[in-house]
């Protein structure tokens, strides 16, 4: 055994590829007996997965406790990972030594102080101090190039001199005391030399080990809950953030090159920039390649640097590579820059259930998690799109949003279109959907049922829970749904309810039959029937507001019934319309619908008259003309027997009752666009019903089949 | 004082250069007066004696400098008015100390500008020599190791760019007629300038393409650095033009500078609004034109004051290029935009007078 050696200390950049080169060169001229990690001891049993080839970084650690969540990334370009593989590789143990996830996810989370840069990143900090955008670059100019040996040791001193006078409090004086404790434990075990791999700023706070009972004493009694443990898949993109959530390092894409890239990195970026551009078919030559290394040589000898960094590689790459233009600038930024990849863990890392499932999914429908938002067309009839459309629309209902539904591009209903994006959050939202079942489907009707016998839970919202069951394939959660919709229904005394509630179901009706999931006739129809017998008293004194709704309501049911084909709508709509009292733009829909259905045109050109005449306030007149010419002013021009009533009214009227109306048609017609207000005006003027007669010369009895044929595919029959 | 009506940029700027020339150490590609970093704070400035001369991004300047310090030729693109004529002369004038070899490219630019021609008197009378031959400003560049320019690279005919292809990759000119030919001293180089709306005129070949590195000259980012080119610009023109002193009113500059910028965006400075563009570029150069022309008129017709009533006659000649679209662009403008602006009133009156 060794003589005993103080602890080296090793602070670095997290996620800096200067940082994780340097701890790498320390650590194997070190030979340390332990490395310890900052990182949460509750992961030791987890390193050696880290090993495993089936693990890629980027990856973080997930510690979860009762619905909080918190993240260690590490990306291959990370000094802790490094210090991890090469802890694997010499065979020597590896433990964490931050605070105990089971405390910090315990201690309630504090708010940014003021100086919070400086702690989290205190190697920007200095970067900034000397002028620098780029910390990395500052690391390479100051650190990197100096070819010394030690420059770590320099950093801490460099650190020493920025915590001058903190003091550190809350949760930070926490930290540093676990860091500490486990310095002490390491050197208690009888481990000769031991190295500390962790951020910058905590190196003051770990060399010259204070007494133990201090630190003890803050550590006694803090609070504490069970915490679950795993590796779980990290992006790129949201390496630096500290909780997981919210921005990352800008140009991860370009730090992975750094460290991985083996010498003359400008050099092979530049090559690789051209190879992006050609893969797109911009003609970009070798000589092209050549100027761009030398404008970016000359760019930072112009600017003092001693090699050129990112600024002036993607400056060269626009001025030569691009020739100034900016969308391939974004293509190398985009691709290179970023460079947004999505880690992937081993299949022996501890999962729940529910994830182990999704995984076995993603296998069987082939569908891969990626970081970059990818566009999937899936046709419905074949069997592994149909699967994972479910599949998409079941983790949807668990609250994992991994795929968007968007507008189809084909036409036809058998078509979906999604666009995948896999986002690292997913598994904790996947953590947390756990108790709902082990697989994907069991979870996701669980969940179903669970909306839908929420108290608050609207007739509409269970409508719409039952449309999702049927896109997602739930059929087993579909009986209690439907169970809780009928009792809704049965104490709702809202005619509006039913109504908002009926069109979502009637689709889902319809639905049903090109999925193969069973029926819903039965709530439909008495759905429509406490509609039909509630929808009268429910018009009777409405204010104007409340009357539009009701229209836009009516109109929803009425295209609903429609796809249905009941009668009994029809017939309450033409009671309706015999009764006085409505509101005028209810009444004027109603006689439109009806007079779209087929109702005799004297009838409506009658109750027109009526309506319009001087007998009724004006408001009332012009909500009815509203309602009825509800549509716009299209409509006007190309049904050529709505505009006869409406002309035959109009020039029917005698001269005085003409000036009185006047205003109203102002207000209706004045709602049209202009150039359907010309239309319409022109159509009047070439006397356009005409086209309408003519249509009757056709031999109806030849026309009879088509139009039979027509309306069967309309569903009239 | 010099009875010229522009003098160029090394004889205006000579003490800058002087002081910078005096304090350069560091070292300087061969042929250069000053050193690349010397360069760059000259047309930059240094916050004391050097005056800054293009006002935008300082990675734009570097990146021109350091191309030309590879010996690659310097394309300079951009819409009309972003400072590219400007900045080339500045550069050429940094450099080499002379930015008069000079290529003015049109659709009638003979392969003789950028190569070579004859004195034919002389030709006749002593037959082909290099006495005979007239140089062009590119040959004598080539030979003196100074930096040529041409200007409105686009315009000039396709097969007269591709004489440029052997000068910017042999850097050598052959004269067939006498067996010589011209090698380039260290120093030479080319800035060519060209217009990004007229790609289409006579875009360039890829072979020549290839040999500049492309530096696309961005309209200003902010209002602010607009109205300090603007404002700079204008009291400099107002010096040389020997205009009798004028406040320059910072008030009417943001003006004209809003204007400019609301037609040319799009779009109003709060965001609320949307305006259509009128089909001329308003560029900055334009609105350095309206306001120098406003002063002139407030000083030698008006109080000596710059009143909105100055500058509203040069705005609505700077935006209404075509006589009935976009009178129409301004009116609606005018009305939705100018009307509603409260200290804007005596501006919207004068508009209303003007136009």
């Amino acid at each position: 055994m060794r003589a005993e050696a103080a602890p080296s200390i090793l602070g670095v950049r997290h996620h800096g590829p200067g940082s994780a080169k340097a701890v790498r060169a320390e650590l194997e001229r070190l030979r340390p007996d332990v490395v310890l990690i900052e990182g949460p001891p509750e992961a030791d049993p987890l390193v050696a997965l880290a090993g495993d080839p089936g693990m890629e970084p980027p990856v973080a650690l997930l510690a979860h406790a009762q619905g909080r969540a918190a993240f260690w990334p590490f990306a291959v370009f990370s000094p802790e990972w490094q210090a991890i593989a090469y802890a694997r590789e010499a065979g020597v143990e590896v433990r964490f030594c931050d605070l105990p996830a089971a405390h910090s996810l315990a201690l309630p989370e504090e708010e940014p102080a003021g100086e919070e840069t400086a702690r989290l990143d205190p190697i920007g900090e200095l970067a900034r101090a000397a002028g620098y955008d780029d910390p990395e670059r500052w690391w390479d100019d100051v650190v990197e190039h100096r070819g010394e040996g030690g420059t770590l040791r320099a950093v801490g001193e460099a650190m020493a001199a920025l915590r001058e006078g903190h003091e550190p409090s809350g949760t930070e004086a926490l930290r540093e005391a676990a860091m500490r404790r486990a310095l002490r434990n390491a050197l208690k075990d009888g481990f000769g030399s031991v190295a500390v791999v962790c951020g910058a700023w905590h190196v003051p706070a770990l060399t010259g080990l204070p007494p133990a009972a201090r630190d003890e004493r803050l550590l006694r009694g803090i609070p504490k809950v069970k915490v679950d443990m795993t590796w779980v898949p990290w992006t790129h993109g949201r390496l630096a953030a500290r909780s997981g959530y919210g921005a990352g390092v800008a140009s991860p894409g370009w730090y992975d090159h750094l460290f991985s890239a083996p010498d003359r990195p400008v050099e092979r970026w530049l090559a690789g920039a051209a190879a992006v551009l050609r893969e797109e078919g911009l003609p970009v030559s070798s000589a092209h390649v050549i100027e761009s290394v030398r404008l970016a040589q000359s760019l930072a000898g112009l600017r003092g640097r001693p090699l050129p960094g990112l600024s002036e590689v993607m400056e060269a790459a626009r001025a030569v590579l691009c020739e100034g233009d900016d969308l391939p600038v974004e293509l190398i930024q985009r691709r290179m820059v970023v460079g947004e990849r999505l880690g992937g863990v081993p299949g022996s890392t501890p999962m729940v259930p529910l994830q182990r499932h999704l995984r076995e999914e993603q296998r069987r429908l082939r569908l891969k998690p990626e970081a970059l938002a990818r566009e999937h067309d899936l046709d419905l009839r074949k069997p592994l799109d149909l699967g994972r459309s479910r599949l998409l629309h079941r983790l949807d209902m668990i609250g994992v949003p991994w795929g968007t539904t968007r507008q189809a591009r084909g036409k036809g209903t058998f078509r979906e279109s999604w666009t995948l994006e896999w986002r690292p959050e997913f598994d904790v939202a996947l953590i947390e959907a756990a108790p709902w079942g082990v697989t994907v489907d069991d979870a996701a009707a669980a969940r179903a049922g669970e909306l839908a016998a929420r108290e608050d839970a609207s007739l509409a919202d269970l409508t719409s829970i039952v449309e999702r069951c049927l896109l997602a394939d739930l059929t087993a959660a579909l009986p209690g749904i439907l169970q809780a919709i009928k009792d809704k229904a049965a104490l709702d005394g809202q005619v509006s309810h039913l109504m908002a509630a009926l069109p979502a179901l009637v689709r889902a009706q319809r639905y049903g039959d090109v999925r193969g999931s069973g029926g819903l006739a039965a709530i439909t129809d008495s759905l429509l029937a406490r509609i039909c017998a509630g929808l009268a008293p429910a018009l009777v004194g409405l204010d104007d507001d409340s009357a539009r709704q009701m229209t836009a309501l009516i109109d929803g049911v009425h295209s609903a019934v429609g796809l249905l084909g009941s009668d009994l709508w029809q017939s309450t709509l033409a009671n309706l319309a015999r009764r006085t009292g409505l509101p005028g733009i209810i009444e004027g829909r109603i006689v439109r619908i009806l007079f779209d259905a087929d109702a005799t045109v004297d009838d409506v050109s009658v109750r027109m008259a009526r309506a319009m005449s001087s007998g009724n306030p004006p408001e009332r007149a012009a909500a009815w003309m509203e309602g009825f010419l509800s549509g716009g002013g299209l409509l006007l021009v190309h049904d050529p027997r709505l505009l006869a009533i409406v002309d035959g009214w109009l020039t029917g009227l005698p001269p005085e009752a003409f000036v009185d109306v006047l205003p109203l048609l102002r207000r209706t017609f004045g709602a049209f666009a202009p150039p359907e207000r010309r239309m319409i005006g022109d159509r009047v003027r070439s006397d356009a019903p005409a086209p309408a007669r003519e249509a009757s010369d056709a031999d109806d009895e030849l026309a009879a089949g088509a139009v039979l044929t027509v309306l069967q595919i309309l569903g009239r029959t | 004082m010099t009875t010229v009506l522009r003098p160029h940029a090394e004889d205006l700027y000579a003490e800058e250069l002087a002081i910078l020339a005096k304090g350069d150490d560091r070292p300087r590609p061969p042929g250069w007066r000053l050193s690349p970093w010397a360069v760059t704070t000259y047309i930059l400035g240094d916050g004391d004696q050097i005056t800054p001369k293009y006002i935008g991004p300082r990675r734009i300047v570097e990146v021109a400098v350091a191309t030309l310090a590879t010996d690659r030729a310097l394309l300079l693109l951009g819409v009309p008015g972003t400072a590219k004529t400007w900045l080339s002369e500045h550069l050429a004038a940094a450099v080499s100390g002379d930015s008069t070899l000079l290529v003015q490219g049109t659709a009638g630019t003979a392969e003789e500008a950028v190569r070579y021609g004859w004195n034919y008197a002389r030709l006749l009378a002593e037959g082909p020599s290099r006495d005979a031959l007239t140089p062009s400003p590119v040959m004598r560049a080539m030979a003196e190791g100074r930096l040529a320019r041409v200007e409105e690279l686009t315009r000039m005919p396709s097969d007269v760019q591709d004489a440029l292809i052997t000068v910017l990759s042999e850097k050598t000119l052959p004269i067939p007629e006498l067996n010589e030919e011209v090698q380039a001293t260290k120093g030479f180089n080319v800035i060519a300038t060209a217009n990004d709306r007229d790609r289409g005129v006579n875009d360039l070949s890829s072979a020549l393409r290839r040999r500049f590195n492309t530096v696309v000259l961005p309209v200003p980012a902010s209002a602010e650095e607009e109205v300090e080119i603007v404002s700079r610009r204008v009291a400099q023109l107002g010096r040389s033009l020997e205009l009798p002193e004028t406040p320059a009113g910072m008030e009417e500059i943001r003006r004209v500078v809003t204007v400019f910028r609301e037609l040319r965006s799009g779009v109003t400075t709060d965001g609320r609004t949307k305006v259509k563009s009128p089909s001329g570029t308003l560029s900055t150069a334009e609105a350095i034109s309206v306001v120098t022309s406003g002063i002139a008129l407030a000083a030698h017709f008006g109080d000596g004051v710059l009143r909105p009533a100055d500058i509203a006659g040069g705005i609505v000649g700077a935006v209404i290029q075509d006589p009935v679209a976009d009178r129409v662009v301004w009116q609606e403008y005018l009305e939705a935009v100018v009307r509603d602006r409260d200290d804007w009133r005596d501006f919207y009156r004068a508009c209303r007078d003007a136009g």
